[in-house]
């Protein structure tokens, strides 16, 4: 056998655009689990004498066209955003993971199943899933969930098989055959550690697509209802006003924006992080 | 001057050196082989001279051709390489770009080596001169088999009628009778064209029967070079000493347990595999092991050998409960069963040791894990016991009981492939089937395992089926050898009445394809 290159290991520290994201990400996290416990106003404080300040020391990025205070209704906002996306990443990676490697370590009419179920999932659009559970139980943040939790099942799904396919060949999965394992057994022990990393950055994609989904959902007004608010509802709120008033609309749009590229960047920088390792893994790494 | 001179090469990636102060010379028309194991940086050296190290290394000391040092920029060095260098890969299909045919990928090389021509008219002549035909150069890289890829290579090599050949284990993809017509074919080429080859391989025989002068190396330095004859007959260095002896397979002299009654009985097994198909008319389906019988002693040790495809890692899996066969049965002291539906309580009685030790086991689990899985196969173990059992299989194979705490990545491929042993050995079974136990280790590991083999058999009277395509390692361990072709057993014997009177014709190929030993 001939020497392997190996590209230099370099350590998670080493990459930057995975801190940067990481880093902007728990910063928004942070600031939307402050709201849980303290915001500068309350955010169902309505109070039209002081309505569309400028942002000043009191309210320090102004107030709505309610006079409510926009810092913390972005924090209160930003809060229901993640709870909804990460909830749906919950519910997808909790029904698609186990369908995905279910598919895999049993394979035959089940493996059809499956790939056939995330098919039918895949052809309607959260949006659709989200008219469909909004005319039989009413609009909310709960039916928001169970939407976009629906849509994020088939990505899951598909993720976990391919990657447990490839593990599927390898050897240790025969050798736990052989010792006994059942195909559950063998899904567990063997097949899910090994595709761990996978399902980590498919839910951090995933996470900022449902913080997407959740403000467009909240936009057409099938997702949160006021008193509660989310970055999509305070969009729809400013959207009537925008020529008069563009900051009331541009800073939840620049919040959503940054809050996107920050779970995006995160999610390169995992890949980027694990997939050498990923690599590294089973190869001759050690001169025998 | 020399054709090729490297004086104090070094290849460095960070702090480590993988290569240091290496220093050869290739004279016109000469065959030259460097010999060393994985990691020993001799595919760097190669990529050093061809200009194609990767990212991140960095080299000093010179490399001239013809007296003249490498180009510093990679436009020059591109045409140097097109001109001057031409270099045969270890895995041809991904060396093939499997789009193109094959005749479009050698005009192309033909086309870049030089300026003007008609690159059309010479094909053909490359084509031939390599052993493959016309109608070869229509087809594209997943059409053509591994050796006549392989030929490929080597007629794209040509095609710019270099002074260097620089091949980099262009046989080890390949089993054993394609190695031998390949590696032929490279020595009439290199004598016809007169041209310098570097020939970079682990295998001592291969080396030996192809080039006149060796350099060995280890650990990133060359620790002794010569000619091939003088090194291998004389080496002067420990090194070379201990990959010399591990070349020829010495059977270890144990006492061994009397050979007993029949363990394990094939009866009639084939298997049939069907391609995926919407209509059930339609393909023949592919007969992978084709009513195949033998049985085995207890205590015994049998080889199975054939060329890659020919069935019997299909054949192996049916007997451990992997695969079943399509019909057939198969019989472990009296327990009959078609494969799969091997029983449970019987299945602690067979063990399976893979081929690859880098796959066989789990990354993510310790070994305590790993070799304690097949433990479940024995319930009412109780939990001392079950440490015991896994101390004393790993002691059994030469290791420490403190190992079990750790990772697999901490070990070498040869530690590895004993920790498989181990994990076979922990249900104390009674056949253990063994899938080229030792083809992807290092020359110098591959001895140690086979005399940890021999000595597990004659301490527990194990009965062993290897399966191999290495006809050395075959007649210095077995007892006797069983023969297989296209799923059937074709010869059956004693190795050394086998190989010294082959009946069958691929038993008479396999013979005529074994190197020559060195020394």
């Amino acid at each position: 056998m001939s020497t392997t290159i190996m590209p230099d290991r370099r350590p998670i520290l080493s990459h930057p655009s995975l801190w940067i994201g990481l880093g902007a990400t728990l910063m928004f996290a942070l600031l939307a689990l402050v709201s849980l416990v303290w915001t500068p106003y309350p955010i169902a404080e309505i109070d039209i004498a002081r309505r569309f300040l400028a942002p000043s020391a009191e309210h320090w990025l102004g107030t709505d066209n309610l006079g409510r205070d926009m810092a913390s209704l972005i924090m209160a906002g930003t809060l229901t955003s993640f709870l909804v996306a990460a909830l749906a990443v919950a519910i997808g990676a909790g029904i698609g993971v186990p369908l995905g490697l279910a598919a895999a370590a049993w394979g035959g009419p089940l493996e059809w199943l499956v790939l056939r179920l995330t098919d039918f999932i895949f052809a309607f659009p959260a949006i659709i899933v989200a008219i469909l559970i909004t005319s039989l139980f009413g609009p909310g943040a709960t039916n928001a969930i169970i939407a976009i939790g629906i849509f994020n099942i088939p990505v899951f799904a598909r993720v976990a098989r391919g990657g447990a396919l490839s593990i599927k060949t390898l050897d240790f999965v025969a050798a736990a055959r052989l010792a006994g394992l059942s195909n559950a057994g063998i899904a567990y022990r063997h097949l899910l550690p090994n595709i761990m990393s996978l399902i980590i950055v498919q839910g951090t994609i995933q996470l900022s697509l449902g913080i997407l989904a959740e403000a467009g959902l909240s936009y057409v007004g099938l997702g949160t209802q006021p008193p509660a608010t989310s970055l999509g509802l305070m969009l729809r709120d400013a959207q009537g006003i925008f020529l008069i008033h563009p900051w009331l609309t541009l800073v939840p749009g620049v919040c959503i924006v940054l809050i996107v590229i920050a779970l995006n960047l995160a999610g390169d920088g995992l890949r980027d992080a694990i997939d050498p390792r990923l690599k590294a893994v089973g190869a001759p790494n050690v001169a025998a | 001057m020399s054709l090729l001179e490297v004086v104090g090469l070094s290849v460095r990636f960070g702090a480590t050196e993988a290569v240091r102060d290496v220093s050869f010379s290739l004279e016109r028309g000469e065959r030259f082989g460097i010999i060393g194991e994985s990691g020993s940086g001799k595919t760097l050296t190669a990529l050093a001279i061809t200009g194609l190290l990767p990212e991140g290394a960095s080299t000093s000391g010179s490399i001239r051709i013809d007296g003249v040092p490498l180009p510093g920029s990679e436009r020059e060095m591109a045409q140097l390489r097109g001109k001057r260098i031409g270099m045969v890969f270890q895995e041809p299909m991904t060396a093939l770009n499997p789009l193109m045919r094959i005749s479009d990928q050698i005009e192309e090389a033909i086309v870049l080596g030089r300026s003007g021509g008609f690159a059309q008219l010479e094909v053909p002549y490359l084509l031939k001169e390599v052993g493959l035909e016309l109608r070869h150069g229509d087809r594209f890289a997943h059409q053509l088999s591994g050796g006549q890829r392989q030929r490929a290579m080597i007629a794209m090599a040509l095609a710019s009628q270099p002074d260097i050949l620089i091949a980099d284990e262009p046989t080890s993809a390949l089993d054993l009778i394609t190695q031998r017509r390949v590696l032929d074919l490279i020595a009439e080429i290199c004598a016809r064209r007169q041209m310098a080859l570097l020939f970079i391989s682990h295998d001592l025989k291969a080396v030996g029967a192809l080039c006149h002068r060796v350099a060995v190396m280890h650990r990133g330095k060359l620790v002794e070079t010569g000619k091939a004859s003088q090194v291998f007959a004389q080496p002067q260095q420990d090194y070379t000493r201990k990959l010399v002896t591990a070349s020829r397979f010495e059977a270890p002299s144990l006492q061994r347990p009397p050979i007993g009654g029949p363990l394990l009985e094939v009866d009639q097994v084939s298997r049939d595999y069907h391609h995926a198909s919407i209509w059930p008319w339609g393909d023949k389906p592919l007969r992978a092991v084709d009513g195949v019988s033998f049985s085995v002693a207890t205590a015994e040790c049998v080889a199975l050998v054939g060329p890659s495809g020919c069935g019997k890692t299909t054949l192996a899996k049916i007997i451990v409960g992997l695969d079943s066969a399509t019909s057939g049965q198969v019989r472990l002291a009296g327990a009959r069963y078609r494969g799969a539906d091997l029983p449970r309580e019987r299945r602690r009685d067979v063990s399976l040791v893979f081929q690859d030790p880098f796959g066989s086991f789990n990354p993510r689990l310790t070994l305590e894990h790993s070799i304690g899985e097949p433990l479940r196969l024995e319930p009412g173990l109780s939990p001392q016991a079950h440490v015991d059992r896994l101390v004393e299989s790993i002691e059994a194979v030469g290791l420490d009981a403190d190992m079990l705490k750790r990772y697999p990545h901490e070990f070498s491929g040869g530690q590895r492939q004993r920790l498989a042993i181990a994990r076979a050995l922990v249900t104390r079974p009674r056949l253990l089937v063994l899938d080229e136990p030792v083809s992807a280790l290092d020359m110098s590991v591959r001895g140690e395992v086979l005399a940890l083999l021999a000595q597990l058999q004659a301490e527990f009277g194990l009965t062993y089926l290897i399966i191999s395509h290495d006809l050395d390692m075959v007649s210095a361990v077995a007892d006797r050898v069983m023969v297989m072709e296209a799923g059937r057993i074709v010869e059956t014997g004693r190795p050394d009445e086998i190989f010294a009177n082959p009946q069958h014709r691929l038993t008479q190929e396999l013979m005529a394809a074994r190197l020559p030993e060195v020394g």
